[in-house]
């Protein structure tokens, strides 16, 4: 360990009034940092354990809220399966998959991208970083005309239109299936997909600045790897809760038969 | 880094002043503004790291700073709670009298000669729940003690993400904001409990309350928990990446045990808290029907479409909740084994089993949680299965109760202010834990449910436990956070003034309680039952001995007050303490330590046979004991 030398006084009050850029260290914290290094850490290889179990962390905490969701989806479900079956035939399957494709794609760039940043290629990660962001805003798009239909369609349970269909009625009275679950699957549908959709807005705007700052150091030549992987590691999630909610929402009919209504 | 000498010895003012200035241009808000360094001739300064007050106080990343933050607003808003529960139990004693002050307030207001609307009784209950719980106890448990140890305890210059830390106590400010604001808006705060079911909490002309402070205390719990989530990531990446050399996961002591623990919880449980107050806050707002039953209405509303199972919340509500009941436990255990390890100069009883116990009581905490829901509605089987989990808590409960009392056995015991409280945290857990027991069982709490026995177990948990805990940690740590030893003697009336008008308030609550004594209803004598003379005598000396423990809480402020402008100066290490903390200045550098330093043994070495001190603080090697080769390994450089 090199620290011996660089706790002596005299050379830290050096590094501290020398500030940024002449010694190559603003941080000047006396333990031989590099300036890829926040303060708090001892070398890169801490930085980069942290980093990556602080966002693995969060994203724990994030599978456990869409678990308050997916918990409330089970217990309507399971009680009324006939209303979730009838409501999700007003969704558009192929749109819903080629949604799914865009995200998994939008997933390998970014595998790609982190990739690349580990190489020291900052134009092909920006490059990947590009293609999520326009994939990610062609899933946004999808997503934007799917939710306009189901405006039209009277199923947007928020709106003042809102109004369950006949047909739909009368078979959930035949089988006394409460109304009301009707309206619970579009709630949840929403507020699932408006969720993971604030999710991919906010990948998006967090790509841009990672482009940002990696065009910027690219030019510094400072490391920029930890900020594409952990990044990467949230779009992942994002992927994965889309995965999940590919076939609970859209995929319903197929699966248990439903009693072929259509 | 060899640190043959004791670190007390070699922290010397001068040494610390050099490093910790050498520190300053480190600054990560601030790394443009290059101090000067005239400006850090702080011999008694306590933050050398950012010079102006903006950076140092307001966007503080220090988890020092940010610890501190989190103590004081608690603590203030530990005042407000205390002051609700007060309003609560002088309307139990003496309902519908005047209430000195808060009649003259809400005069106007009332326009019923001072006396106490039922549902401002409401709000007091709901919003002393809510304040102590999510303002004070967690915040001040994680947020302050778990802010400012961790690091210190683990050896760390810092928090893994200094800024995250920021934002935690920055997330605080809109709670604190909308909830005490929730008191103003038309029809008042809320009234809905802590617990917040529905129907009553969704719909908005149910009671006053649920007009629109429902929906201010939703958001303001939101931001509380947001606040933990981001706290809980922090702690649980510090405490697994940040540790000092020799630091093993086995060498931490048994607070930064707790508090990695209760990080865990917090991650693991605030989540679906979150999910299902958003979905409330969608049901109260845009009309969504997650909670609201079929055909239900009120005040003669068109009702909205229902299909929702208020049942659900309950489920939700209590997956949370009650690992919460741990959150605000555990750190609390952790901080007293220390505590009594050190005032009983021996080492903690069986630490590992301690550990172990800790980290049951939290798996088995996510597998109780009906057992606050046996009168909802609930499949006897599943009632049965939760009652079983409910009472297996009961064991590593008690392996920890034993082990404190096998710390204390056979030690030279040190009664200090600290010691006093975390010895009257065991005896009250004791009590709280017991009581416990009688609720898990169902036929028992279908009888108990609802009643003063509740009352009196949380509060035997939660002040006998958790708030006896805080105060021992106050006087334990106050030397180092602040750099002045708090006055002893006060410290000891503190405790036994709070002591003895604690157990006169709660213990009664049990024996009304089984008797069926009411919660939550603000006349309880309406119940002819009740109306005596015995239950009016026990409820006005319960009333009596709060004011009492009221007025003992003002000793403590005045004490902390005191001390802060002319208390006697910390040395490092008054308490003659193992743990890291007490390895540096009082109070820490910006970065905590001058160097790094090395851990050579757990942080119980206490009386050690053949050691020249009772004490052998972690960074020093055990000086009769060959070290081990893993020792060996760490200490070579």
């Amino acid at each position: 360990m090199s620290a011996e030398s660089a706790t002596l006084p005299v050379g830290t009050i050096v590094h501290g009034h020398g500030a940024e850029s002449s010694h190559g260290s603003h941080h000047g914290s006396g333990h031989g940092h590099d300036p890829n290094v926040a303060h708090q850490f001892d070398d890169a290889a801490q930085q980069h354990e942290s980093v990556l179990l602080g966002m693995w962390s969060f994203l724990a905490t994030e599978v456990l809220f869409f678990g308050g969701l997916f918990c409330a989806y089970l217990v309507y479900r399971t009680t009324s399966p006939l209303a979730f079956t009838l409501a999700s035939q007003h969704l558009n399957v192929i749109l819903g998959a080629v949604n799914t494709g865009v995200l998994l794609v939008s997933s390998l760039f970014i595998a790609l991208a982190v990739r690349e940043s580990q190489l020291g290629n900052g134009k092909r990660v920006n490059l990947y970083l590009l293609g999520t962001i326009l994939l990610g805003a062609v899933f946004l798009l999808i997503k934007g005309y799917e939710w306009t239909t189901d405006y039209h369609e009277g199923l947007i349970p928020f709106a003042k239109n809102f109004q369950i269909p006949e047909h739909n009625l009368d078979e959930m009275a035949h089988n006394a299936t409460p109304a009301g679950r009707f309206k619970l699957f579009w709630v949840l549908y929403f507020f699932m997909t408006g969720l993971h959709g604030i999710h991919v807005i906010i990948g998006l705007v967090m790509f841009g600045i990672v482009m940002y700052v990696v065009k910027k150091r690219t030019q510094t030549g400072k490391s920029y790897s930890n900020l594409v992987e952990v990044t990467g590691l949230y779009w992942h999630f994002v992927d994965i809760v889309w995965v999940f909610l590919y076939p609970l929402m859209y995929l319903i009919h197929p699966i248990t038969g439903g009693g072929g209504h259509h | 880094m060899s640190k043959k000498k004791s670190p007390a010895s070699n922290s010397g003012p001068e040494s610390i002043d050099l490093v910790a200035t050498s520190h300053a241009p480190a600054d990560p808000v601030s790394p443009g503004a290059a101090p000067t360094h005239q400006d850090h001739a702080h011999d008694h300064h306590e933050h050398p790291g950012p010079t102006n007050f903006l950076t140092r106080y307001v966007f503080a990343t220090d988890h020092k700073v940010i610890g501190i933050q989190f103590l004081v607003s608690g603590l203030i808003f530990f005042i407000v709670g205390g002051l609700l529960a007060l309003a609560v139990r002088w309307q139990l004693a003496w309902p519908w009298t005047r209430i000195p002050v808060l009649s003259s307030m809400m005069e106007s207001q009332w326009q019923t000669k001072g006396q106490m609307p039922p549902e401002f009784y409401n709000k007091l209950f709901t919003m002393h729940a809510s304040v102590m719980i999510f303002f004070v106890v967690i915040p001040i448990l994680t947020g302050a003690f778990g802010n400012y140890l961790i690091p210190l305890m683990i050896g760390a210059r810092d928090m893994a993400f200094p800024k995250l830390n920021m934002l935690s106590y920055w997330f605080m400010w809109p709670a604190f904001i909308v909830m005490l604001v929730s008191f103003t808006v038309p029809g008042g705060a809320a009234e809905a409990g802590w617990t917040a079911y529905p129907p009553l909490s969704v719909f908005r002309h149910s009671t006053p309350g649920s007009l629109n402070g429902q929906t201010l205390w939703l958001m303001g719990v939101l931001f509380a928990g947001v606040s933990s989530i981001m706290g809980s990531i922090n702690y649980i990446t510090t405490v697994l990446t940040l540790r000092a050399p020799g630091m093993k996961m086995f060498r931490m002591p048994m607070t930064v045990w707790s508090m990695f623990i209760t990080a865990l919880l917090q991650a693991f449980a605030l989540p679906v808290l979150t999910s299902a107050i958003i979905m409330q806050l969608l049901d109260r707002t845009i009309g969504t029907n997650f909670f609201i039953p079929v055909g239900a209405s009120v005040a003669n509303e068109p009702g909205p479409v229902g299909g929702g199972q208020p049942l659900l919340f309950q489920h939700l509500f209590w997956f949370y909740s009650h690992p919460a009941v741990y959150i605000m436990i555990l750190p609390a255990m952790g901080m007293v084994s220390d505590i009594l390890s050190t005032f009983s100069r021996k080492p903690l009883f069986g630490y590992k089993p301690m550990v172990f116990a800790m980290a049951a009581i939290a798996l088995l905490g996510f597998l109780v949680w009906g057992h606050h829901m046996f009168q909802s509605g609930m499949n006897p089987l599943l009632g049965a299965t939760f009652m079983l989990s409910t009472m297996v808590i009961a064991l590593p409960s008690a392996i920890k109760t034993f082990n404190w009392i096998g710390t204390l056995w056979g030690g030279s015991i040190q009664f200090t202010a600290a010691m006093l409280f975390a010895t009257g945290f065991v005896a009250m857990f004791v009590i709280g834990g017991l009581s416990g027991i009688f609720m898990a069982a169902t036929p028992i709490d279908i009888h108990i449910h609802d009643t003063y026995f509740i009352v009196g177990h949380l509060h035997y948990v939660l002040f006998g436990g958790s708030s006896f805990a805080i105060f021992a940690g106050l006087y334990y740590w106050f030397p180092k956070i602040f750099g002045r030893m708090l006055d002893e003697r006060l410290g000891k009336i503190h405790f036994l003034l709070t002591f003895i008008s604690f157990n006169c308030t709660f213990f009664l609550m049990h024996i009304i309680g089984l008797r069926g004594h009411p919660r939550r209803v603000a006349n309880p004598y309406i119940y002819q039952f009740l109306d005596n003379p015995g239950v009016h005598f026990m409820n006005e000396f319960m009333t009596v001995s709060a004011l009492l423990m009221g007025a003992a809480q003002l000793i403590l402020i005045y004490n902390v007050l005191a001390s802060l402008v002319a208390g006697k100066r910390a040395p490092d290490n008054p308490w003659r303490a193992n743990t890291l903390e007490w390895a540096t200045s009082s109070p820490p550098p910006h970065h905590n330590f001058a160097t790094i330093p090395t851990v050579y043994h757990a942080a119980y070495e206490y009386s050690v046979p053949g050691e020249a001190e009772d004490f052998i603080p972690q960074t020093q090697p055990l000086a009769n004991l060959a070290p081990s080769p893993a020792l060996a390994t760490s200490s070579h450089a």
